[in-house]
């Protein structure tokens, strides 16, 4: 049971991150599909730095720096889609798709070329971080606690307050919702969206260096991040692009996701024999089925995926 | 009377689509090659060329031309795939669940092959419902329910994968993850070759599917610009209340759109796994790429059918170019890199023909003003 809650809040904290990030970037008139290969490039930037720190460094240190890598490399990722989709209009929908794409051949390339070049026999993608992961995580009873979760709580926080309760948020939700009357009023749309572009970079980021920690401690990038990205995109639909309601529905979705990984530890669960592809199944059924009875009174941001145009009405 | 002035060479939309296609490619090469200097500078054009010439890397020209089948008969599946993608977008959907209705036409296709011993046009029909369920599911979610096709697309693609999975394992070698070998269980359920095979030095996997992924690929032009009903479904995607306005019933429309974008990727499933090509690997845990390229070769095709023939070529041949580098070197995926730049950048071809004109105009109204002047 505990085996289950924990993975059930470490895949929770994952869907959380991301889906926040999606949040704040439809709420700034973006829709960001591309959260699947920021999550990878965020992955990439923390597998790195775990790699290479030293054996001896301190936890803090590691649990710091990972971080800030992810978060880094996330948002330097998140800008191929703040150019396209913002300077150049691009289809936001083919230039997501395009970056997700790119997240896992671009990672795949690049890990495989570092590995070759440590040692030629190596080709493969992986990228191992034993020692280090170890720094993320304290044994409460049995209980594996992840300071990931933590974070993903003070981020959801943080959140909240940034869109409720301050200008800021106040105003990236303006320009999602009706881009010309911000402008009207002084706002620049134009960095605002960058602004929810690049949070959401950041977060994904962190949201991908906590997937590929969860449970394993190495990351094969051939793999991507199996779809967690789109999952995170029905999290954000399903919770009406409110954070602590987005919150609730990672939670739901993170016990599903969680069943695939513990069901055999319970017995009326093994006795049923149900097939473990089933069990890998379940979490995107129930995003389908979630989505089809939520997503017929949608409170999407109304602007989203149209690019702002200063000269049309 | 001055003679009727004929439209600029440039100025010809097919021609800007062209151009910015090719723009696409060359920048993608260009992309590729740098990462390539980046990872290794001294193999790297070497590496660059490989790519690019893919089977001429053989002097021999019977070996090329048994490479160039190779190469054909997985361009077959990706110009269907990629006509299922543009289909869908001309009717203002995205139709990223290419990938899970090939997977499902595969699975469909390889079950009544080598489980139900049916014939191959039985499998390829069975293949192309399968596809068109998987897409009909789409489009009744968007249609009755409002959810966004891509989401459902991406959620169909993992459920398609697992559930094919589980379907082909009754099938599976008792040695490896792999389906049993098409052509000793059920020769009747390969694709016939009709001679087709001897033009490329006797390579048996060439099939009649590559010529029908073409008639196909003619059809769907002719269905989308010269018919009624594609005429209803362009308008159903540029403007759904006004179609709706006008009597055309827009929620069946966007289902049979879906319908039949998932049937073409199934089909495309089907051409590939009933020519003996490759077996299914029911291990796998990532979905196929077949369907996510043809995003890359409808777009970069300019988003006509006609172009996606080309295109479709074109990303295969780079993509089993990828095979050809130095693997001490660099790694294949470098192909995929490449490819999903191009995608990226085609994004950017509105932008690319919008400066183009933009460009045109100043210089058609620089010349104006010159003979003005006189």
């Amino acid at each position: 049971m505990t085996l289950l809650i924990q993975y059930m809040l470490i895949f929770a904290s994952v869907l959380l991150l991301v889906a926040l990030g999606g949040c704040f970037s439809e709420h700034s008139g973006v829709i960001n599909i591309g959260l699947e290969g920021i999550m990878v490039f965020g992955a990439l930037g923390g597998a790195l730095v775990m790699k290479y720190l030293p054996e001896n460094a301190s936890a803090a240190t590691v649990i710091f720096l990972s971080i800030m890598a992810a978060m880094l490399v996330g948002m330097l990722y998140s800008l191929l889609l703040a150019v396209a989709a913002i300077n150049l209009k691009a289809d936001q929908t083919l230039v997501g798709t395009a970056m997700n794409l790119l997240g896992t051949a671009a990672a795949t390339v690049f890990v495989k070329a570092m590995n070759t070049a440590e040692n030629p026999d190596n080709v493969s993608s992986t990228i191992q971080y034993i020692s280090a992961k170890k720094a993320f995580i304290v044994d409460i009873g049995g209980f594996e606690f992840n300071w990931f979760m933590l974070l993903a709580l003070i981020l959801l926080v943080i959140s909240w307050v940034l869109l409720y309760k301050t200008k800021f948020g106040l105003r990236l939700q303006a320009c999602g919702e009706h881009p010309q009357a911000a402008d009207s009023v002084g706002i620049n749309v134009y960095s605002m969206r960058y602004a929810g572009v690049l949070i959401s970079g950041l977060l994904g980021g962190v949201g991908g260096l906590v997937y590929i920690t969860a449970g394993v401690s190495e990351w094969k990038f051939e793999n991507g991040v199996a779809g967690f990205g789109f999952l995170a995109l029905a999290v954000m639909i399903f919770g009406q692009w409110k954070p602590i309601r987005i919150a609730m529905a990672a939670l739901l979705f993170g016990l599903f996701r969680s069943l695939s990984n513990v069901y055999t530890g319970f017995d009326f669960l093994a006795r049923l024999n149900i097939p473990s592809s089933v069990y890998n199944m379940l979490p995107y059924i129930i995003s389908l089925v979630v989505l089809a009875l939520t997503s017929s009174k949608s409170h999407a941001p109304k602007a989203e995926g149209i690019p702002y145009d200063k000269g049309s009405r | 009377m001055a003679a009727k002035k004929r439209t600029p060479i440039l100025r010809i939309p097919a021609v800007q689509t062209l151009l910015a296609s090719l723009v696409c490619i060359l920048l993608g090469l260009v992309v590729g090659y740098i990462a390539l200097l980046l990872i290794n500078p001294a193999g790297a054009w070497e590496a660059i060329t490989d790519i690019v010439k893919n089977f001429w890397t053989y002097s021999n020209s019977r070996a090329q031309m048994k490479y160039l089948g190779n190469t054909l008969v997985k361009a077959a599946p990706l110009l269907m795939c990629s006509l299922s993608v543009l289909f869908a977008y001309k009717v203002g959907l995205f139709n990223i669940g290419a990938a899970g209705q090939y997977v499902a036409g595969a699975g469909a296709g390889l079950y009544c092959a080598l489980a139900l011993g049916l014939p191959w046009w039985v499998c390829m029909i069975a293949a192309a419902l399968a596809g068109a369920l998987l897409g009909c599911l789409s489009g009744m979610l968007k249609a009755y329910r409002n959810v966004n096709e891509v989401i459902s697309g991406i959620m169909l693609n993992w459920i398609a994968l697992y559930t094919i999975n589980s379907l082909l394992n009754v099938v599976k070698d008792t040695a490896s993850p792999y389906t049993v070998v098409l052509s000793k269980t059920n020769p009747s359920a390969v694709i016939p070759s009709m001679g087709l095979g001897a033009l490329f030095t006797n390579n048996k996997y060439v099939t009649i599917a590559i010529p029908l992924a073409i008639i196909i690929a003619v059809a769907i032009w002719v269905l989308l610009e010269k018919t009624k009903l594609g005429y209803e479904l362009k308008a159903t995607g540029l403007n759904r209340n006004a179609a709706r306005y006008c009597g055309m019933r827009e929620k069946y429309n966007t289902i049979l759109t879906m319908g039949i974008a998932g049937a073409l990727a199934g089909l495309g499933a089907a051409m590939f796994f009933l020519s003996g090509f490759e077996e299914w690997s029911v291990t796998q845990s990532s979905v196929p790429a077949m369907g996510f390229n043809g995003i890359a070769a409808a777009f970069l095709g300019g988003l006509n059918p006609i172009g996606a023939i080309f295109s479709s070529f074109f990303i295969q041949h780079i993509t089993n170019g990828g095979a050809y580098v130095d693997m001490k070197m660099y790694s294949s995926q470098i192909s995929d890199f490449i490819s999903s730049v191009i995608i990226y950048l085609c994004g950017f071809v509105l932008f690319f023909k919008y400066c183009l004109n933009r460009w045109l105009n100043h210089r058609d109204e620089a010349a104006l003003r010159k003979e003005g002047d006189k």
